[in-house]
């Protein structure tokens, strides 16, 4: 039995749109253990990315809890949030979010900045982790001078560089064609059989073939099939 | 994090070169009329100020315009005048008009002062050869005479005068100095002067009064206390009659002029300081369409760990950035400026460490009030809605 990181107990989100409540989850329950590679499998309009800004700790659940890494995560300051954010995940976005004026290397030590890690030592990591992803030629290319499937690798670098508890990608092959969108799946293939538990948020059920563990979101009720790949 | 945020803004700056030089060119403009300002302002104010303390700021001149009845200062008056403390020395001049003669050639129209021995204590460099008038020719009424260099030139041929005769008025004096050449505007009539005791000068010229006095205070500070306790004196010598003399003290005249100069400045940079308001409003802009146009990197830095204050110190710091270098370029402009015009007009250019910190803190200051509001509208955005609008 492996580690529990992150338990999700009868989560429920509404939002207030004007005077009527808005169920957008309904009582979500999830666990998943450490070195899982979970797909979160849902239409648009079905939930997955409040699920997701939740699980990233960008959104707090209206009712029931939710623990990461043992920790229980409700309405804290903004800051406490930024911390948490900062350590436990590595967010994978559909459009890299790169920012346009920083070197692939500087984009990759962003979070470390935040992370307050000093200069020497941001270097050296974000060199080794855009090493890993196949990208040690292009370090100091800008994003503009980089291919989709090279921006895309870059990001997930700067989710990896803080080494955090869980991979966070929402629809990452999104905006890449499909052989592009292959080689970033067998990346993520490779970084789960290193051990990194990776939560994958698609609407493209050939994509989500590529987690251990398959997940189905619609209208914000969960239901799991589990597939052994 | 520091390090960072300053080369994030200077990365920042520099990638949109046209929209930070014109955001940065109110400051400039600000900081520049500001600096040139006070710097023309001070130095006009350095060069009056010199001038008029090179005339001595330690002296009070007194003029006497008399009365029908009293003409001028008696004896008896300089007496009582010489009681008031912090009076170092009191210079009276009898000025007149004489004829000098010697070797057989004679001049007209020569000024004749009659000085005592305070005027050369307090005044420098008057002689050029000689001795000057001490207090023993002051009581003897001696006839010894000091005279000006073209008095020189033209009665002793360029020869040694000192020990000479020179007939002054038709008698005779023994010169004892030759006063200093000159061209100084304020002792321009010197060159073609003589200047006897005054006690001497008093039996010849035939005035009875004093009607010019030099006071000589011992402590400047209080000079305007003494020119009171002098006007009391005066007053009493004439019976009440104010119209029958002016007191003039140098101090108060340097304390005019600095007063005044110091409301001009004041009030040049008070005009010129709207400008600066008017470039913060500028900045305030740009920082605000900046925020805007970096919604998503906002979310995206939030997302990655960024505290709402990193956020705001990132921003904060861009905006002080941009107001510095605009502080900067403007305060190099002003000083270049008022340097120029401080060469034209002739006066002294002066640039004291209190103008370099104002041109640096105004600019400082106006990046941090006019960066704030823009900075913390950064700071509160929510990482969810700013990601989305990419």
């Amino acid at each position: 039995m492996s580690e529990k990181i992150l338990e999700m107990k009868e989560l429920v989100k509404t939002y207030i749109m004007g005077d009527e409540e808005q169920v957008v989850l309904r009582g979500v329950n999830l666990e998943i253990n450490r070195g899982d590679f979970v797909s979160i499998l849902g239409p648009s309009g079905s939930g997955k990315t409040t699920l997701m800004n939740i699980i990233g700790c960008l959104d707090v659940p209206t009712r029931g809890t939710y623990h990461l890494s043992g920790e229980l995560i409700r309405d804290l300051p903004e800051a406490a949030l930024s911390h948490i954010r900062n350590r436990e995940i590595g967010f994978i976005f559909q459009q890299f979010q790169l920012l346009p004026r920083l070197t692939a290397q500087k984009n990759v030590e962003l979070p470390l900045i935040y992370a307050g890690v000093p200069e020497k030592e941001r270097q050296e990591r974000s060199a080794s982790i855009l090493e890993r992803v196949g990208l040690a030629e292009k370090m100091k290319n800008r994003p503009n001078q980089l291919s989709g499937g090279q921006q895309q690798r870059v990001a997930i670098a700067r989710a990896l560089v803080t080494e955090p508890t869980i991979l966070l990608a929402d629809e990452p092959t999104g905006a890449l064609d499909q052989t592009t969108g292959h080689q970033i799946m067998a990346l993520f293939q490779e970084l789960s059989k290193e051990g990194k538990t990776i939560v994958m948020i698609t609407h493209d059920s050939d994509v989500a073939k590529n987690g251990s563990r398959i997940v189905r979101i619609i209208d914000g009720n969960l239901s799991e099939g589990v597939y052994n790949a | 994090m520091l390090k960072e945020s300053i080369k994030m803004a200077l990365e920042n700056i520099i990638s949109n070169k046209m929209r930070s030089f014109l955001t940065m060119l109110g400051i400039i403009i600000g900081v520049a009329s500001i600096i040139a300002l006070i710097t023309i302002v001070s130095g006009a104010t350095a060069t009056v100020t010199n001038q008029v303390s090179s005339m001595g700021a330690n002296k009070v001149t007194v003029q006497i315009q008399g009365t029908p009845l009293k003409k001028g200062l008696t004896q008896g008056a300089l007496e009582s005048l010489a009681k008031i403390p912090n009076i170092s020395g009191i210079s009276p001049t009898i000025s007149g008009k004489t004829t000098v003669a010697s070797n057989g050639i004679s001049m007209e129209d020569i000024a004749l002062q009659g000085k005592n021995d305070v005027y050369f204590k307090n005044t420098t460099d008057v002689i050029s050869s000689g001795r000057t008038i001490n207090p023993i020719d002051i009581e003897n009424q001696s006839r010894v005479s000091l005279i000006g260099s073209d008095i020189v030139k033209k009665l002793f041929y360029g020869k040694n005068p000192i020990g000479q005769e020179i007939k002054i008025g038709g008698i005779s004096y023994t010169v004892i100095g030759v006063l200093q050449e000159s061209s100084r505007f304020s002792s321009a009539g010197q060159n073609s002067a003589v200047m006897i005791p005054y006690t001497t000068a008093m039996g010849i010229v035939g005035a009875k009064y004093i009607n010019n006095l030099d006071i000589f205070v011992q402590d400047e500070a209080m000079a305007s206390t003494t020119t009171q306790q002098i006007e009391g004196v005066l007053k009493q010598d004439f019976n009440g009659n104010t119209d029958a003399y002016s007191v003039m003290n140098m101090q108060s005249i340097l304390d005019t002029i600095q007063s005044m100069t110091s409301i001009l400045s004041m009030m040049l940079g008070g005009i010129a300081s709207i400008s600066l308001v008017v470039g913060g409003i500028g900045i305030m802009n740009m920082m605000l369409v900046s925020v805007t146009e970096r919604t998503s990197e906002i979310g995206l830095r939030k997302a990655l760990g960024a505290e709402p204050i990193q956020i705001q110190m990132q921003f904060l710091i861009e905006s002080v950035v941009l107001s510095l270098m605009g502080g900067i370029i403007g305060f190099i402009l002003g000083v270049a400026l008022a340097w120029v015009v401080c060469i034209i007009i002739g006066t002294t250019f002066v640039l004291t460490a209190g103008t370099v910190i104002l041109a640096i803190g105004f600019s400082a200051a106006i990046g941090i009030i006019f960066g704030f509001a823009p900075a913390r509208k950064a700071s509160r955005l929510n990482p969810i809605d700013a990601l989305r609008s990419i």
